[in-house]
């Protein structure tokens, strides 16, 4: 659906996108990541023929982004960043001019416009100005404009930002519908959303992509991938070497926190060693007042991949 | 087609939704009107030759009503699309850049033309109270108001290219101004240096609005002024689309 070859962008003096390349398949959910000024929105912007890339070829539903821009965007719903959107127009007016715009005319207009309304919920606001509408429906105004023409991929340009939790739990419900009969590539930075909406992650950082897998192969692969705590007294015994030698444990370190022994130990996602620790534990008689399980996050993964460097 | 009719039609339903429209409207008819009553007053006063056309159409007033009227027309046009980002959602949609610039500049035609209008009706009822022919011949009404479509094509063209160079109005206003007011102003050279070549008198007349106005407005109908009107907006409009892309792309 998407295609990005060795896709570039220079402005004067510095370098946005270098050299990036992946691909998007038909029905997936894309989560495009990467901190401020990685150059999410910049290729985005590409993708969406607002601006031609320095080299390199980008397309759409196999219609090149720059030469053959007029079919791509028919095949593209694009929301930009901070849903820019005319302050003074009604929301239906806005959406019957931009259904004109796509070339959605007549009683197909009526329809499509209806049926956006009804999937974004704006219909208790279909006769306000734009201008006095809150940030959510704003943003609401924007996607229902983005699915006018019914397009096989939506690109979405941070969704959420400067939503409520409410709205971002409406928006991304939306969006998980919207999954099942779209191909959507969305930009955030909430990444616990990511997890829960997108089948694959595209890391992006400084212009270049540092991993693209599911969220799950991601937190999986990362170095230390889980941890386990366990809080116990274990008297004279020597915790960090006998917990060492259980199997799957890489690292042990321990502190203390009044009076009880803090164990935290890293292991590699696939094992939990968590029945062993315990029958560990209830040999030597340890008195246990916690033992759990912490599972990496994409966010562990984000920091690792954008941080590595720094840290 | 459709679509440039589309983007026309918000073009100028934009013009009425802030209310400057009725404020340059407003402001543009006391103009105008204050004009054409001083104008009326002058002919009473002494004989003349001019018509009452040819005094309105020729006078101080008239011009500097004229140019005022340009910039704030304009100087929203694309300033507000890049101020406020829609360029970003207008342009992803499968429209060509021609067709938004073609529907920025008729939609401030547009305005232009219904700024205007009314201005005819003080001919109207001039003769009907008078009984006298406010012109000698058709020809000067043609004339006079087919100088003002095309002056006023030229200078909506400057404004358009203006509006694009910046994403404040402000800016856009005052580049406006400037230039249609340096374009005014060449026209008048050859009035205040008597002693120059022909060649340059020739060539700052064939510039000067001021005389095809007046030539004009007498009825009598040039065909180079059509010419260098559409020749200078087809310009203006051109350089308009190229900074408008450079512009986007460059973003």
């Amino acid at each position: 659906m998407i295609k990005v070859e060795n896709l570039t962008k220079r402005y004067a003096g510095f370098t946005a996108v270098n050299n990036l390349s992946f691909e998007v398949e038909k029905g997936e959910i894309v989560g495009f990541l990467g901190p401020n000024g990685a150059g999410k929105s910049t290729t985005m912007r590409i993708l969406s023929s607002y601006m031609p890339a320095t080299s390199g070829r980008a397309s759409i539903a196999g219609f090149d982004v720059f030469t053959e821009s007029m079919q791509a965007r028919q095949h593209l719903g694009y929301m930009p960043e901070n849903v820019p959107l005319y302050p003074d127009m009604r929301v239906t007016e806005y959406l019957n001019y931009r259904a004109s715009l796509k070339e959605i005319t007549g009683a197909r207009q009526r329809e499509r416009v209806g049926d956006v309304k009804e999937l974004c919920a704006l219909k208790e606001v279909e006769n306000r100005i734009i201008g006095t509408l809150s940030k959510g429906y704003r943003q609401r105004v924007g996607l229902a404009d983005a699915l006018l023409h019914a397009p096989d991929l939506l690109i979405l340009d941070e969704p959420t930002i400067g939503l409520d939790p409410n709205q971002i739990r409406q928006v991304r419900d939306l969006i998980r519908n919207l999954g099942r009969h779209h191909t959507i590539l969305l930009s955030t930075h909430i990444l616990p959303e990511v997890e829960m909406t997108c089948s694959r992650v595209v890391i992006i950082n400084k212009g270049q992509i540092e991993a693209a897998d599911t969220p799950e192969n991601l937190v999986n692969a990362m170095r230390a991938a889980g941890g386990i705590r366990l809080e116990a007294k274990v008297g004279k015994d020597d915790g960090v070497a006998e917990l060492g030698k259980l199997a799957g444990v890489k690292e042990v370190s321990v502190e203390t926190e009044d009076g009880w022994s803090v164990f935290t130990l890293r292991t590699d996602s696939r094992t939990d060693p968590r029945e062993e620790i315990w029958q560990l534990a209830a040999g030597r008689r340890w008195t246990v007042r916690e033992l759990s399980r912490r599972r990496a996050t994409l966010e562990d993964v984000f920091v690792e991949m954008t941080l590595g460097d720094e840290v | 087609m459709t679509k440039f009719l589309t983007l026309l039609e918000r073009e100028v339903k934009s013009y009425f939704y802030s209310p400057i429209a009725y404020v340059v409207l407003c402001f543009f008819l006391l103009l105008t009107g204050f004009n054409f009553y001083s104008s009326v007053a002058y002919l009473s006063r002494s004989p003349s030759e001019l018509t009452v056309v040819e005094a309105t159409f020729n006078s101080i007033p008239f011009w500097i009503g004229f140019i005022l009227i340009i910039p704030p027309i304009t100087m929203r046009v694309f300033a507000e699309e890049f101020k406020m980002g829609t360029i970003e959602t207008l342009m992803t949609a499968p429209v060509r850049d021609w067709q938004v610039v073609l529907s920025k500049f008729g939609g401030a035609l547009v305005f232009y033309i219904v700024l205007w209008a009314p201005t005819f009706l003080y001919f109207v009822v001039f003769e009907n109270v008078v009984k006298t022919d406010a012109v000698n011949a058709t020809g000067a009404y043609y004339g006079s108001y087919l100088m003002v479509l095309m002056v006023g094509m030229l200078f909506l063209s400057i404004g358009c290219f203006a509006s694009v160079l910046t994403q404040n109005q402000m800016v856009a206003a005052v580049i406006c101004f400037c230039l249609i007011t340096l374009f005014f102003l060449g026209g008048l050279i050859a009035f205040f240096t008597p002693n120059i070549s022909p060649a340059f008198r020739m060539a700052t007349s064939y510039c000067s609005m001021l005389e095809h106005m007046g030539e004009f407005s007498k009825g009598m109908i040039d065909s180079r002024r059509f010419v260098f009107y559409g020749s200078g907006t087809v310009l203006m409009l051109l350089l308009t689309h190229h900074v408008f892309q450079y512009r986007r792309w460059k973003s």
